[in-house]
C-alpha cells in the first residue's frame, strides 16, 4: 500500500536537504506556525509514511490537506525538489486509502467534481440559476443581519463576493472564431475552463475583445472542458487524466499558434499534463506539445500590444501574483509592465504580493478559517498600499481577494477584478 | 525512560504551556525530529514557549524529572545542533515572540532569539548600519540558533563571526536560573565572560532568550572580482599575495573544478572547464579605496596565471559573479541525494596542502566529493554527494569523513570552523583537543547543567559513552 507512495514520490522527497529555504515562502507556516505546516516538514512525513512509519490517514492527512498548494516553496528551492509531484502524489495516496471509509464532505465534493465539472453543460446550468438567485433577489437576503445565523458563515461571505453572473446569452460560444480586428497578426485558443465559463464569463469577453484589439483571431475550441486541476488537488487523478485527454484533443484540432489561459490556475495544470501520462509515451508528446503552447494572457497581450488604452481617472491599483501563474508557470512581469502602461494607473506593490491570499482552488471552501488568517494578514498589506483597485490573474483568488474586502468593510472603496477586465474598462472595450 | 514516568510529565506540560503551544500528535513529532544534518530522532512532545518565566518553569519541570530538553530554531544546523537524540522535549524557539529594536545611538541591536538573521540585516541597513555575520543560510536561520553555533560566513576574514558581535545575553540556565551576560557596552570586564562561553555552546548551557548584538557603520561601496585559475596552486598563492598587499578582502570565495564544471553543467554561464580554481573575492569601504583595491586584486591574479578575470562594479554585475557560487547546491545536489556538508578548517596557508588531501581522500574512497568554501580564512565546505539508501558507499564516506577531520587537525585546523560538532562530529573531539582538553569542556557542562538535561548527546561523548 504504501510502496504506492514510495514509488510516486519517495525519490522526489529525498531530494530534499531539509535546509529550511523554503520556511520564509510558506504562508501556511507563517500563520500556522509550526514545522508540520511548513513545505520542509509536509515533505519528511510524505518520506515518513513511504517508509511506513506514520498512517497515511491518521498522521498524514491533516498536514497535506492543510496545504495551500501554492508553491511558493518550489519557486525558492535551491535544489529544485519537486514539490508539486510529491504534494500529489500525497494527495492521491489519501484519496486511494480514505475511499475505503469516505466522510460525507468528501464525498460530496467527489460527486460534484466527478458529475458536474466534467460537463460545461451542467456547469452553465448552475451558473444561470446563480443568476437568477442574484437578480430575483434570493441571494441578497444573506446581506440580512440574522442571515449568518441560518447559514454558514463562509457561504454567506462566498455569496456576498460572487460578482454578478450576466445573462447567459453573453457567455462564448464553443465552437465559434472571433475575427481579429485589424491586419491578423495570431491565432490563438482560448481555453474556458469550468466557473470562468459558466460564472465568470465577464472576464471570458474582456479577454476576447482584448485579444481580437491586438490583432489576434480567437478561437473557442469546442469539446474542451474543465482543465482537472481541481481534481488533481483532490488526489483524483484519474479523472484529472481523462479531462486532460479531452482538451489535448480539442486543443490539437484547433491548431493555433497559441493557447491562451486567463486563469492561472488552469494554466498551470495544463502547463503540466505532461505529469499525468508518465508511463504513456505517446500522450506525454502530445501534452507537452500542448503545453509548449499555452501562454498566460498577459504574455501575449504584451507580445502583440500596445493596448489601445482611453485616458481614465487615476486610480492606484495593486497586484496580486496568482501562485499557479507565477510559481508554475512563472508569469509575474509581464502583468506589472500591461498595467504600468496604463494612462492614469499608479501601480503601488504591496509586500508580499508573491504570496498566496489563502484562496489555494478550493481551500477557502474546505478550511475557511485557516484560509480566512491568511486572508486578513494578505488585506492589510493591500491597505498599506492605499489601492482602490486589487488585480490578479485568477478567478479563485479574485473571489478570495473579494471577500477579504467584504470582511475587512471596505467594498465601497475597494473592488477586486481580473486584469483583463481592468484592462478591457482602460480601453474602453 | 517508561512510559508510565513519562506521562507523568507529559501532562505537566500543560500546567505551563497552553495546549495549543504543546504538540504531541505523531506527524507534529516527526515534523520536529530531524535538521539539515542526517540524523532523525523522535522526540515526545514540542512545546512552543511564548515567555522567559515559561522555560523556568519547563526547565524546572525537566530537572525533576530528568526529562532532555533539546532547544531549536530553523533547524538549519548541519551538524545535528537541535536533535532530540534522548527523546524528551524539543523547545521550539523559532515560535519565540520575535522582538528587535535597533539603537543606533548606540550602534547597538537588541533582539529575541527567534528573529531571522536575515530581518536584523534588513533592519540594520535601513537605519544605515551593518550586522556582518552572513551565514547563507541567513534568510531561514535564526539569531538564537547562529548564537548557539557561533554562526560565520563569507565576511568571516574581515569582520569575524557571530561572536565578535554579541556582547550581552539573557538566558534560562540548565538549572532554572534567568541570568544577564555582558551588557551594552563593548568593553566589560567584569568577571568571567560568559556571553563568549555561551556563544557557540550550541545550546547545552541555557536556553537565550534575548541577546544585545553590536552593529557598525555600513561600508558605502563594494566591488567584486571572479578569477578563474588553471592550477589551484596559483589561487592560492594569489590569495596570499593580496593579503600580503594589505588588501583585506571582504570575502574570498573558492570553488574547485568538480563544483564549476557541476555549476557549468546545470546553468552554462560560461566558466572555465579546464580551471582548477575559481575565486570570487569582494573588497568594501570608501568609494575610492575598493577601486583601486579591486583594480590590485585583478592584477594580482593575473601575474598568478588567472585564465580568466572578471571585475564588476554594478550590483547587477556582482549578482551574475555571485551566481556561480549560489548555484552550487543546486548543481551540486544532481550528484546525489544525500549531502553530507562539512566544514574543516586549515590556516590559510595550508588550503594548498588540504585540497591535496581532500583530492586523494576522494580517489581512495571513490566518492563525490566537492570543495567549495570561504578561503580567506581556510574555512573549506568538503561536500560528499551520496545515497543513504547506499550502504556500501555510506560505508566509505564514514571512512573518508574521518580522513578529512584528521587531515585538517594535522595540517593545524580545526574539525569545525563554524557548523559545529553537535552530533556526528563528537567521537573525534579528542583528537583535536586531548583528553584532558575534553574533560575541562566536560566539567564546565556538569557545572551548569548537573542533571543534564539541557540538549544532551551533543559535543562530546557522554561518560558512559567516552570509555568506548
Ligand atoms: C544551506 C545551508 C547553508 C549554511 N551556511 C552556513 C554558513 O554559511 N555559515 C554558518 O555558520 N552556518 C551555515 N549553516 C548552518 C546553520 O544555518 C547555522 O548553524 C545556523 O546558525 C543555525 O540556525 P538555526 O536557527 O537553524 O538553529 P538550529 O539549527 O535550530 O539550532 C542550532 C543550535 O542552536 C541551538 N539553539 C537554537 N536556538 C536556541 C536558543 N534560543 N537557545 C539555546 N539554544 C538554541 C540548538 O539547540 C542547536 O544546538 C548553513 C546551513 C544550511 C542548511
Amino acid at each position: 500500500m504504501t510502496n504506492r507512495l514510495y514509488e510516486k514520490a519517495y525519490e522526489a522527497a529525498n531530494a530534499c536537504v531539509q535546509c529550511g529555504y523554503c520556511l520564509p515562502a510558506c504562508p501556511t507556516y507563517a500563520s500556522m506556525g509550526k514545522e508540520s505546516a511548513s513545505p520542509r516538514g509536509r515533505i519528511h512525513l510524505v518520506k515518513m509514511a513511504a517508509e511506513g512509519k506514520i498512517d497515511v490517514l491518521r498522521d498524514l492527512r491533516p498536514p497535506i490537506d492543510l496545504c495551500l498548494g501554492c508553491r511558493a516553496c518550489e519557486a525558492v528551492c535551491p535544489l529544485n525538489v519537486r514539490y508539486g509531484k510529491i504534494l500529489e502524489a500525497a494527495r492521491e495516496e489519501i484519496v486511494v486509502q480514505q475511499s475505503a471509509r469516505p466522510a460525507p464532505g468528501d464525498r460530496l465534493t467527489r460527486m460534484l467534481l466527478k458529475n458536474v465539472f466534467p460537463h460545461p453543460g451542467r456547469l452553465r446550468r448552475l451558473g444561470d440559476l446563480g443568476r437568477f438567485l442574484q437578480v430575483s433577489g434570493l441571494l441578497r437576503l444573506v446581506r440580512f443581519p440574522g442571515a449568518n445565523r441560518l447559514l454558514p458563515e463562509r457561504l454567506t461571505y462566498f455569496a456576498k463576493a460572487l460578482p454578478a453572473i450576466p445573462p447567459a446569452g453573453e457567455r462564448l460560444r464553443f465552437g465559434h472564431v472571433y475575427p481579429a480586428k485589424g491586419k491578423r497578426k495570431a491565432r490563438v485558443a482560448l481555453f474556458a475552463g469550468c466557473v470562468m465559463d459558466a460564472v465568470m464569463f465577464r472576464i471570458h469577453r474582456a479577454t476576447v475583445s482584448l485579444l481580437t484589439a491586438v490583432g489576434a483571431e480567437v478561437a473557442v475550441p469546442a469539446g474542451q472542458c474543465c482543465c482537472g486541476a481541481l481534481h488533481l488537488h483532490q488526489g483524483m487523478t484519474d479523472e484529472a487524466r481523462k479531462l486532460a485527454r479531452r482538451n489535448i484533443e480539442a486543443f490539437e484540432r484547433c491548431e493555433a499558434d497559441w493557447i491562451a489561459g486567463n486563469a492561472g490556475g488552469c494554466g498551470a495544470a495544463i502547463k503540466e499534463y505532461g505529469r499525468l501520462f508518465a508511463d504513456d509515451p505517446e500522450w506525454t508528446a502530445r501534452a507537452r506539445r500542448l503545453a509548449g503552447k499555452l501562454k498566460d494572457i498577459s504574455e501575449i497581450l504584451l507580445e502583440l500590444g500596445p493596448l489601445p488604452f482611453v485616458n481614465g481617472p487615476e486610480t492606484v491599483v495593486t497586484y496580486q501574483d496568482s501562485c499557479h501563474l507565477l510559481n508554475v508557470q512563472r508569469v509575474g512581469r509581464a502583468p506589472r509592465v500591461l498595467l504600468e502602461q496604463v494612462p492614469g494607473v499608479r501601480l503601488a506593490e504591496m509586500e508580499g504580493a508573491d504570496r498566496c491570499c489563502g484562496s489555494g482552488g478550493i481551500y477557502n471552501l474546505l478550511h475557511f478559517s485557516e484560509s480566512m488568517a491568511i486572508l486578513d494578514e494578505k488585506m492589510e498589506r493591500v491597505r498599506e498600499t492605499g489601492a482602490e483597485v486589487v488585480i490578479s490573474g485568477n478567478p479563485g483568488c479574485i473571489l478570495q481577494l473579494q471577500i477579504g474586502i467584504e470582511r475587512a468593510g471596505a467594498s465601497r472603496r475597494m473592488r477586486s477584478v481580473h486584469l483583463a477586465e481592468f484592462l478591457a474598462e482602460r480601453c474602453g472595450l | 525512560m517508561g512510559m508510565e514516568k513519562q506521562a507523568v510529565w507529559l501532562k505537566d506540560l500543560f500546567d505551563i504551556f497552553p495546549k495549543e503551544r504543546v504538540l504531541t500528535d505523531l506527524a507534529d513529532r516527526h515534523a520536529y525530529s530531524f535538521d539539515a544534518s542526517m540524523g532523525e530522532y523522535l522526540p515526545v512532545a514540542v512545546v512552543q514557549p511564548q515567555s522567559k518565566e515559561q522555560i523556568q518553569r519547563l526547565v524546572r519541570l525537566a530537572n525533576s524529572h530528568r526529562i532532555p530538553l533539546y532547544p531549536r530554531g530553523s533547524a538549519s544546523s548541519l551538524s545535528g545542533g537541535p536533535l532530540p537524540v534522548y527523546g524528551g522535549v524539543v523547545v521550539d524557539m523559532s515560535a519565540y515572540p520575535k522582538r528587535l529594536t535597533i539603537d543606533t545611538e548606540n550602534m547597538l541591536a537588541i533582539a529575541t532569539p527567534s528573529v531571522i538573521t536575515a530581518e536584523l540585516h534588513r533592519k540594520a541597513e535601513e537605519a544605515g548600519l551593518f550586522y556582518p555575520p552572513d551565514p547563507s543560510s541567513s534568510s531561514v536561520s535564526t539569531l538564537g540558533g547562529n548564537l548557539m553555533e557561533n554562526a560565520g560566513g563569507p565576511k568571516g576574514l574581515k569582520y569575524g563571526t557571530t561572536k565578535d558581535y554579541v556582547i550581552g545575553l539573557e538566558v534560562v540556565t540548565p538549572t532554572g536560573e534567568i541570568i544577564r551576560t555582558g551588557g551594552k557596552t563593548v568593553k566589560n570586564v567584569t568577571g568571567y565572560d560568559l556571553t563568549r562561553l555561551l556563544v557557540g555552546s550550541e545550546g547545552t548551557l541555557g536556553i537565550v532568550t534575548e541577546a544585545i548584538l553590536r552593529l557598525i557603520p555600513k561600508p558605502r561601496a563594494r566591488r567584486t572580482v571572479m578569477a578563474a585559475f588553471p592550477r589551484f596552486e596559483d589561487s592560492g598563492y594569489a590569495l596570499t599575495r593580496i593579503l600580503g598587499a594589505q588588501i583585506l578582502p571582504s570575502a574570498m570565495e573558492v570553488m574547485d573544478e568538480y563544483c564549476i564544471r557541476a555549476v557549468e553543467e546545470y546553468e552554462p554561464s560560461g566558466l572555465p572547464l579546464d580551471a582548477e580554481a575559481i575565486l570570487i573575492i569582494e573588497v568594501d569601504g570608501h568609494p575610492a579605496a575598493v577601486e583601486e583595491e579591486a583594480a590590485q586584486c585583478e592584477a594580482i591574479c593575473r601575474e598568478h596565471g588567472a585564465a580568466l578575470v572578471r571585475a564588476a562594479a554594478t550590483a547587477e554585475e556582482q549578482a551574475q559573479i555571485w551566481k556561480a557560487r549560489r548555484l552550487i547546491s543546486p548543481a551540486i545536489a544532481r550528484l546525489g541525494p544525500t549531502k553530507i556538508s562539512e566544514d574543516a578548517t586549515v590556516p590559510r596557508g595550508r588550503i594548498p596542502d588540504m585540497m591535496k588531501r581532500l583530492r586523494q581522500i576522494r580517489e581512495k574512497y571513490r566518492l563525490n566529493l566537492v570543495v567549495f568554501g570561504h578561503a580567506g580564512d581556510g574555512n573549506l565546505h568538503p561536500n560528499i554527494l551520496t545515497d543513504r539508501r547506499n550502504a556500501e558507499e555510506m560505508a566509505r564516506v564514514e571512512k573518508a569523513i574521518g580522513e578529512i577531520f584528521a587531515a585538517a587537525i594535522e595540517l593545524g585546523g580545526t574539525l569545525s570552523g563554524e557548523h559545529g560538532i553537535g552530533l556526528m562530529k563528537k567521537p573525534f573531539m579528542e583528537m583535536e583537543l586531548g583528553k584532558e582538553g575534553v574533560d575541562m569542556m566536560r566539567k564546565i557542562k556538569e557545572a551548569w547543567d548537573p542533571n543534564n538535561i539541557m540538549n544532551p548527546g551533543k559535543i562530546f561523548p557522554d561518560r558512559n559513552e567516552a570509555d568506548r
